[in-house]
Parts: C-alpha cells; structure tokens; sequence
C-alpha cells in the first residue's frame, strides 16, 4: 500500500471502527472483539508507518483543502511518530482493561463508551500525524468534544458539573486562545505547514514573540499549564480506563505534543532560544510542577492524586520545550512516552484496586498490597517511572532535562528538578507504603469476614489474596513491564527523536 | 439666519416640524392608535419634503404642449405616488393589528399590554420550573 | 431570450405568483404554487450567480429605458450572492413550512399565508436585486408589509405574536421613512437614484452638508432594519412569536438584505473615498458591533424561550457582521458576505429544529427540551450540530466565519478585537449548552409521548445540517464568492 494510503487508514480504521461498534452495541461480546481488532489493526498500522519512516520516507497526505491554502493534511514525521505509537499501542492494553472494568462495575452506557472511546483515539492519532497547526488543531477540537461524553459518563450531577469545568476550560482556551495564535501565526506568515526550523522567524518581530507563545501555551488547555490545569482533576470523574489512556495519555500528551510542535516547528528551537521569547514559560512551568506536586502530596483520593502528578508531570515537557535546546526538547519528547507509560500503569492499578474494593481513598487502603500483591507491584514499578530511578524508563527523561537544563546555564532549573523527584517520592511511595505494611491483616480486604485474623498462616494468607479480575490485572503488569523495557530501549526512543532536534 | 432663510424656506421648515412632532407621537403615546396617527404625520412630512424638492417656482405640469415652458421635476412627484400607496398600506396593516390586539387583549394601551406580557412570561417560568 | 430577462424573472416570477396564491382555495394547492416558484427562483438565482462569476456584471435596463433615467437592475458578485441565499433558504423553508403552518396557523389563512410569503421573498428579492435606491425602498416596504403580517399569524399560538408584530411594523416604518428621507436628500444633491450614476456623481461632495444628513438617514435607517445594537428592540419578540416557518424564514433571509443594502451604501454608493465612512466605521459600527456581541449573547443566556434566545443570538450574530464592515478592508468585508451565509444556514437549521420543538410539544422552553435527546433524537441533533456552528467548531460553517472576522482583525492591527471576538462566542457556548444538558442530561417529564418530528421538516433540517458541515469543510466556493464581492464593494482590482 502507498505511504499515504497507510496514513488515511490510521485514521480511516477507528473510525470504521466506531461505526462497526455501534452497529454491534447489543452484543457486547462482539462489540468488545471489534474494539480490540481495531486496536490490534490500528497500532499494525502504525508500526507499518514506522518501519516506512526508518525507512527514510516521509510519508504524507493532503485529504481536503478547506479554504484556499488551508488543507486538512497529514505527515509523519518523528515526533508525531512517537505519539501514534504510545497512543494506538496503549489503545490495545485499556481495552482489555476496559472490558474488565466496565464489566466488573456494571457501568451503564457502555457502547455508547466504546464508540467515544474509538473517535478519541482517531482524533489522537489526527493530532500526532497533523501536518500543519489547523489540522491538528480541528483534531484537537475533536478529541475535546469526543471525551465529553466520557467524561460526564456517570450522568450524576457531580459528573455534570465536572463536564462543564472540562468542557468549558478546554473549548474556552483553545477557542479564546489557540485559535487567536493560529489566525495570528497565519496572518503572519502565510503558512500553517509544520516546518523544520519553524516558520515564524524574521515574520515576527521579537518583542511580540512571547506574547503570540503565550497565546499558544495557554491556549493548549490540554497542557495543564496553570492556570488552566482545573478541567484535569475534574476529568477523574471518568471511568479509570478513560482516566488512564486518556486523562494520563491521549488527552494530555496530545497537549503537550501540541507544545512540543509548536516549539519545534512554528516557532523554531533557534528562534525561541535566540529572542528569549520562551524564558517566562520555563518559569510558568515550573511553578506548575512544584505547585502540582505539593497539591498532590493533600489529595487523599488516589485518582485526584494522580491527577495532580500527572498536572506537574506534563510540565516536565513544557519545561523540555521551554529550555529550547536540542537536549530540553529530546528530554520533554521522551518525557510523553515515559510518563505515558509510567502514569496509566498507576491508574489502571487505582482502577483495579477500586474494581475490587470499592476503594477510593487512600487513608482505606492500608494493608490492600498484601491482598493484591501484583497490583500494588505494579503500582510500584509505575511510582518509580514517575519517580525516574533506573532502571525505569522515567529516569532517562529526567536525565535529559537536567543535561538541557546544565546546557542552558539555567542551573535553578536542576533544584526544581530535584525537589520535584523528592516530592514525587513524598506522595507516591506511601500509597505502596501503606499498603503493603500498614494496618493490621485483621483488616478486611474485600468485605470478607476476617475469620482467624490473628493468627495468620501463610496459607491463608496466600487465601486472602483478592485481586481484582484478570482483565483488570494482567494490563498494568503488561505496563509496568513496558516501564522497564523503556529504560533499556531507550537509545532506540533516542535515535527515533534525534532528527527534529537536529537542525 | 435671515428671515429669507426662514420664510423662503418655510416649507421645509415645516417638513421639520411635522417629522420631528410624528416622531415624538410615536415614541411618546402608548395608545396603539396615536402611534399609527404619529407615523401617519412622519410619513407625511416626507411627502412634502419630496414635493416641495421637484416644485420649480413658476414651473408647470410637465405636458407638452410645443411651446418651451418652465414646468416642474415630475420624479420626485412620481415617487412620492408610489410612497403614499406603501403609507395607506401601512396604515391600514397597523390599524388592523390594533384592531386584532384589542380583540386579544382587551386594551390598546401599550404598558397595559406589556404587563400582561410580561405576567404570562413569568408565570410560564415559574410553572416550567415547578414542574 | 429567456436568459436575457432572467433579472426581471427573477422578481416578477414570485411577485405574480402572490396573489394568484391568494385565490387558491386549500392551503395545498397555494403550498405547491410556492414551492415550484419558488424553486423556480432558485434556479434563476444560480443562473445569475453563474453568469456573474462567468462575465462580471449583469446590467438590466427595466421597459428598456436608458439607466441613469430608467430603473436599472444590476446584478453583481455582490447581490447576486445574496440572491442565492434568499432564495435558496425561501426553497429550503417551504417543504418544512407545510406541517408546522398548518399545525401553527388558522386553517382559513393558510394560503394566504402562502400569498404574504411569496411577497416578502419577492420583496426580499427586488430589495437586493435593483439598482435603484428609491425602488430599494419600495421593495423594502414590500418584504415588509408581508413580514409583518407573517409575524403576527403567530397569533393562534400565541397573542404576544400580535404585539409583536405591531411594535415591529412601528419601528419598520420609521427604519423605513429614515431611509426613504436618506434618499430623497442625495436625490436633491445629485438628481439621480441610479446606485452607480449616485456613486459617480457623490465624489468630491465630502464636505456637502446635504449629502452628509442623507447618509446619517440612510445609515441609521438601514441600520433600523437590520437591527443594529442598540437599534434591534424589535427583533427578539418578531422572531420568538412568528410561526416557527416564518422565523426560519425571515432570520435567514430579512436582516441578510438588510445588510446587503448597508454594504451597498457605504461601499458603492458613498465609497471609501467618503472620510465621513472612514470616522463611521470606526467610531459607531466597532463599538456597536462589539456591543451586540456582548450584550446580547449575555441576555441569550438568561433566556427561558428557546425562540427568544435564538433570536438574542442573532442580534449578536449580526454583531460579526457589522464588526466585518466596520473593518473596511477585503478580509474584514469577505468575513461579512461568508457570514451571511453562513449565519443563514446555521441560524436556519437551529430554528427548523426549534419549530420541531414546537410542534410537537407546543412551545420550545428550556423547560419543554428536557429529555428530548431521547424522544426526538434526530431533532435535537440538528440542534446539537447547529449550536456547535454557531459557536464556531472547526469543520463547521461557524468556525470559517470567524476565522476570517479574526484575520481580519489581526490583519488591521487591532488584535484586542480578535480577543474579544472569541470571548463572545464562548458566551455562545454557554447558552447553547444549557439546551444541550437539559436535553440530554436530563430525564423527561412523566407522561410525555415520545415522538420524533415528522420527515417533512426533518430532511430540510438535516439538510441544512449537511450544509453547515459541508461549506465548513469545502468553504472554497463561499470564499471565493465571498472574496470577489468584498474586492468589488472596495473597488479593488481582483
């Protein structure tokens, strides 16, 4: 098949996808079979397209002009790659996780869920294959309003008050903001084209560079930037399967991609690094992060927890892309893919644990890791990616970024860096901490009767092991693997995103 | 200002008076009726502002008889023919309006039918929301 | 031959065809007399805009009469486009008009309903069409006698229709009467009412007392008509008591001519060479245009009536417009005419599915829509699609407008316009996605029979739904078009 026939069928087959799942919605048998064939083909396509990349082609589509000199069109290219790759590969692992948890929990709607679920995804692999700013940005558009009915899934009033706070953050920003810096950047240049080196240099004058930035980085409501990070933890109402591949990946990543593509090629690495335009954001987003990180360490609802981590941790990219060096922008690319990996591993164990238990605060689950011990495994490997001790894939992420940060001369920017580990361990340690060693086993893990609860064997130990279902349990393992497989693979992560920070 | 400028003006002057006088019956009455009469008098001042712009002092009717005469622009009369029909049309629409208002709510007054107005929009309100 | 009389066909075709309607016994039979004519203009309409695009200009001398003495029709990328519109929505509302009218309207005045109709579209018409400034009036008092009486048919359905009507026909006449005095006085100037003989014979008279109070008249009057903040009173009640057909109608189509008229005088007639256009601009139209923006979307959003708060956003949507105009430059002026008709076609679909509503539940309250995203699913799609044009989604027909009224902010410099552009139309997103919640979030009242809307007036609303995303992701055709006329209202070489 031609590179751009492969390229329209990313797009074409979650959408067909979509449409068959709909059609299937009364057996939920078949429904979840087409959700996950259309995984497995979906993320088939994506590696075809990656072995055409290494290949040394580009390939590229224009599907429809629109208006005269705007085109919806799509392009690979190394960056977007990366993107297509974590979003379509961790597609595949929270539908099997999906199955088990809209089952285990009787959720209501569920085909309506799937459907969303499939258009988010598409919309994602739009926004990581978009060959210029307008198309990435209706894809975006797309996957806003796409996980709005996940969102508000539960229908209970709270859930609605969190789909205006979601809905409303993110069209208000993007449409307020993003849409101003993209007619703007158009009225400048001409040009909408995603372009090596940028296309803003010498259109613009410098002094109002940092202004049209920050129109952009505010405008990426997605990026979590505060003040604009509310519509995150007000996500976590969701279902955990659209918390973990969406409000962890897909969602946020695709925000701070789209940060990432800005940086890289609208404005370009030398434009910003040479007027400075970008310094402010380097300081924006570190308060973000230490600021997240310090309202994560209060939360004692896990999910809102974790969304606060993940709030700070999508700031690590910004902080890449903010630095504009080649170091800072290979740092915050890496950063996508690991925190990825690292943060659904621990919202599919939050999303186990409450599957099994009801559980959703974390001052209840003292003593839940003896009674599911790969969960809480999982969880730890995921809390040390986050973390980024080796040998998890999270610390080569943070190990760029500390080299771009000594590159830069902006050596504050390395204790920011620490502290925030040093924070990352205040907050996520002791929820493995607790449960593993806190509490008595008298406590019950799962409503079960403690029948002999102080004198435990080891038998009955190994009886009282409750896990959530298997569905539910084998994907973070799967994830936590991938956790280390990433630390070892890096190098290969490291050669795929050389080229765009290479002039 | 000489007195030329009023007297030799004198009937646009009027046209002024009678536009400014339509103008403040309409806004000022609250009887359905009385507006109708106000933009009856608004409208007629233009009338005379269009006559009074195609009259050629001395000139007349543009018939041709062969001998050269002064006569009038005959445009400006023409038009204002075609005016009048769309004022008597006018006219007649608001007056049968007022007549169907008065047949639904018993009264032509215009703050007498806001208040009803503005009771039965409330009351949909509030009985929507009880529900 | 034919084709050589297609201007006047396209008038005098509806024009004949009203009172014919008049002596049709049964509302059907006046319904299919409209619908063919009507349809008829619509072909003649492309025709013309074909022709235009094709061979610039088309000059129609009315009995033959030479222009600056005769009456003169003169079709350009301009009107021609805005005739398009007109007649295409005028085609649109008529298949959906048949069961909404006769569930809306007395059984004895339904044909004549039919025969107001034809007249206000041959109005409509004949407003955009000529290039006579006083025949602009009468065709103007034309469209509007017959809008008055459409409005207060709602009568049956409601009383506040007749009210409505009245205060509408009050302010009406004066728009009117302002704008007929407008013409009498650059008639006392110039002595002619040609638009192009005015436009030729306006240059160098700057500084003319007379000509200056003409375009005071002939500006606040126009703007009277279509209901330029703080001048639109009249419009949220017209719009929220006419049957549901009729508001369909006359959002789409009465201000779109009004506005047209503006465009006319300001750009052809006076010229961007008239320094008094230059201060208007910028000193009425901008700050009233951003009024509108705001004021209105804010009442639309505290609105209990669906109508009404439609109708609130159309006065808000007529905001964009003016802010087009008031820019005064090719990308601000293509912004207008692509608003045009886009406005139509999203501000129709909203409204057709709000008349759904309507007929099925009686009146289309905040209240009355609980629910209905399950009863009426298909209605309250349109609805969904319609609302997300309106606030300017990508893909969409709203999201076109606003990128060129943003451009062309940005493009003047006046980049805090750009801003607040977008800020209002989030305020649009807030009061269309009250709709939404109440009908998709909430349950429906005990008792309530589920029934979806007939397909006589779905089709036409999911037809102007697939128009809405259509022109939103082909918008090459309505740029281009849109582009010629603001190069030629600005006299700029293409």
């Amino acid at each position: 098949m031609s590179d751009a026939g492969l390229l329209t069928l990313s797009l074409l087959i979650p959408l067909a996808g979509a449409l068959l799942i709909g059609l299937t919605g009364r057996h939920p048998n078949l429904r979840e079979s087409v959700t996950l064939a259309t995984a497995v083909l979906l993320f088939a396509t994506v590696v075809a397209l990656l072995m055409r990349l290494n290949a040394g082609a580009l390939p590229a589509v224009v599907l429809h002009e629109v208006m005269p000199g705007l085109s919806l069109a799509l392009a690979v290219e190394p960056l977007g790659m990366m993107f297509g790759l974590i979003a379509s590969g961790l597609w595949i692992v929270n539908s099997i996780y999906s199955i088990g948890y809209m089952r285990g929990n009787k959720e209501q709607h569920q085909t309506r869920f799937y459907i969303c679920f499939a258009i988010a995804i598409l919309a994602a692999v739009g926004v990581a294959f978009a060959a210029n700013m307008f198309t990435l940005f209706i894809f975006y558009e797309v996957l806003t309003v796409s996980t709005y009915p996940l969102v508000i899934h539960k229908e209970t009033p709270e859930a609605k008050a969190s789909g205006r706070t979601y809905l409303g953050l993110l069209l208000g920003t993007s449409i307020g903001l993003q849409m101003v810096a993209i007619i703007w950047t158009w009225v400048a240049t001409g040009t909408l084209d995603f372009t090596k080196g940028g296309i803003l240099d010498g259109k613009i004058a410098a002094g109002v560079a940092p202004f049209l930035l920050a129109l952009y980085m505010f405008g990426i409501g997605k990026a979590a930037l505060m003040p604009f990070h509310r519509w995150l933890p007000a996500a976590m109402v969701a279902p955990t399967p659209v918390s973990a591949l969406l409000h962890a990946v897909a969602v946020v990543k695709a925000g701070v991609f789209t940060v990432m593509k800005v940086a890289v090629y609208i404005f370009g690495v030398d434009f910003l690094a040479r007027t400075g335009a970008a310094t402010w954001l380097m300081w924006v987003a570190a308060f973000t992060l230490l600021t997240a990180s310090l309202v994560a360490l209060g939360k004692d609802n896990l999910k809102a927890r974790l969304a606060y981590s993940t709030v700070s941790q999508l700031s690590y990219v910004t902080l890449g892309a903010a630095l504009a060096t080649s170091m800072g922008v290979i740092g915050g690319s890496m950063q996508i893919a690991m925190h990825a990996m690292g943060k659904i591993t621990l919202f599919f164990c939050a999303g186990a644990i409450y599957t099994a238990t009801h559980k959703t605060e974390i001052s209840d689950m003292d003593g839940l890791g003896r009674a599911m011990p790969f969960t809480y495994g999982a969880f730890l490997i995921g809390a040390l990616s986050i973390i980024g001790l080796p040998p998890m894939g999270g610390s080569w992420s943070k190990w760029y970024l500390i080299l771009a940060a000594a590159d830069t001369g902006h050596l504050i920017m390395i204790g920011v860096l620490m502290v925030s580990s040093l924070l990352n361990v205040a907050y996520l340690l002791p929820v493995v901490g607790r449960g593993f060693f806190a509490g008595s086993d008298a406590a019950p893990a799962h409503g079960a009767v403690p029948a002999a609860g102080a004198q435990v064997t080891t038998g009955s130990r190994l009886r009282r092991i409750k896990e959530a279902p298997l569905f539910c349990v084998i994907p973070p393992c799967l994830t936590a693997a991938g956790c280390v497989v990433l630390f070892f693979y890096a190098d290969r992560l490291y050669r795929l995103l050389e080229p765009i920070a290479k002039p | 200002m000489s007195l030329d400028d009023v007297l030799g003006l004198f009937n646009y002057w009027m046209v002024i008076v009678l536009m400014m006088t339509g103008l403040y019956i309409v806004v000022s009455r609250g009887n359905l009726v009385k507006k109708i009469v106000g933009l009856n008098i608004f409208q007629t001042s233009v009338f005379l502002l269009y006559i009074s712009m195609g009259k050629v002092s001395g000139g007349t009717a543009p018939i041709l008889t062969g001998k050269p005469e002064v006569y009038s622009n005959p445009l400006p009369h023409v038009l204002i023919l075609t005016a009048i029909v769309v004022g008597v049309a006018t006219t007649a629409l608001g007056l049968a309006l007022v007549v169907r208002i008065k047949n639904a709510y018993g009264s032509i007054e215009e703050d007498e039918i806001q208040t009803m107005d503005l009771v039965a929009e409330s009351e949909a309100e509030t009985t929507g929301h009880r529900r | 031959m034919i084709a050589y009389h297609l201007p006047i066909l396209q008038i005098v075709v509806p024009l004949i065809a009203a009172p014919l309607s008049a002596f049709c016994r049964r509302a059907g039979m006046a319904w299919y007399l409209a619908l063919i004519i009507c349809a008829a203009s619509f072909a003649i309409s492309v025709a013309l805009l074909v022709r235009v695009l094709d061979e610039g200009h088309i000059s129609y001398l009315l009995g033959n009469w030479a222009a600056p003495w005769g009456i003169e029709y003169r079709i350009d990328a301009v009107n021609a486009f805005v005739l398009l519109i007109i007649s295409g929505m005028g085609t649109m509302v008529l298949p959906y008009a048949r069961v909404s009218i006769a569930d809306e309207i007395e059984p004895h005045n339904q044909a004549l309903f039919y025969t107001c109709y034809l007249l206000c579209f041959a109005g409509l018409l004949g407003m955009v069409i000529t290039g006579d400034a006083f025949n602009a009036f009468v065709f103007m008092e034309i469209s509007s006698l017959a809008t008055y009486v459409l409005v207060a048919l709602g009568a049956k359905r409601d009383r506040r229709a007749l009210s409505a009507a009245f205060t509408y026909l009050v302010m009406g006449t004066i728009g009117a009467t302002f704008f007929v005095i407008g013409i009498g006085l650059v008639y006392m100037v110039t002595g002619t009412l040609n638009m192009a003989d005015l436009a030729a014979r306006l240059q160098g008279l700057e500084q003319n007392r007379t000509a200056l109070v003409a375009f005071a008249f002939i500006v606040t009057g126009i703007g009277l008509k279509l209901a330029l903040f703080p001048m639109h009173l009249w419009l949220p009640n017209a719009y929220a008591f006419a049957p549901s057909a009729v508001t369909v109608f006359i959002a789409a189509t009465a201000t779109k001519a009004a506005v047209y008229l503006m465009l006319r005088f300001l750009f052809t007639v006076f010229g961007t060479d008239y320094n008094v256009l230059g201060l208007t601009l910028t000193y009425m139209f901008t700050p009233l245009a951003l009024a509108a923006m705001f004021a209105a979307s804010t009442v639309a959003i505290f609105q209990f009536e669906i109508k009404r708060m439609l109708a609130y956003s159309s006065v808000a949507q007529l905001g964009y417009t003016v802010l087009g105009i008031s820019f005064a430059s090719v990308t601000g002026l293509t912004a207008t005419m692509i608003h045009l008709f886009n406005h139509a076609l999203m501000k129709g679909a909203l409204f057709m599915a709000v008349g759904a509503i309507v007929l099925r539940h009686g009146a289309a309250t905040i209240d009355s829509v609980r629910g209905l995203g399950r009863t009426m699913p298909w209605t309250m799609a349109a609805f969904v699609a319609g609302g997300l044009s309106l606030i300017g989604v990508p893909l969409t027909v709203g999201f076109i407008s606003k990128w060129y009224l943003v451009a062309a902010s940005l493009e003047s410099g006046r980049w805090p316009i750009a801003v607040l552009i977008v800020l209002s139309s989030l305020i649009g997103v807030i009061y269309i996605w009250r709709v939404i919640e109440a009908a998709y979030l909430e349950k429906p009242p005990e008792g309530r029979t589920a029934r979806e809307a007939p397909l006589s007036m779905l089709i036409p609303t999911w037809g102007l739904v697939g128009a809405n995303i259509y022109f939103g992701i082909d918008a090459e055709l309505t740029s281009r078009v849109a582009g010629a006329a603001a190069r030629l209202l600005l006299w700029v070489a293409p």
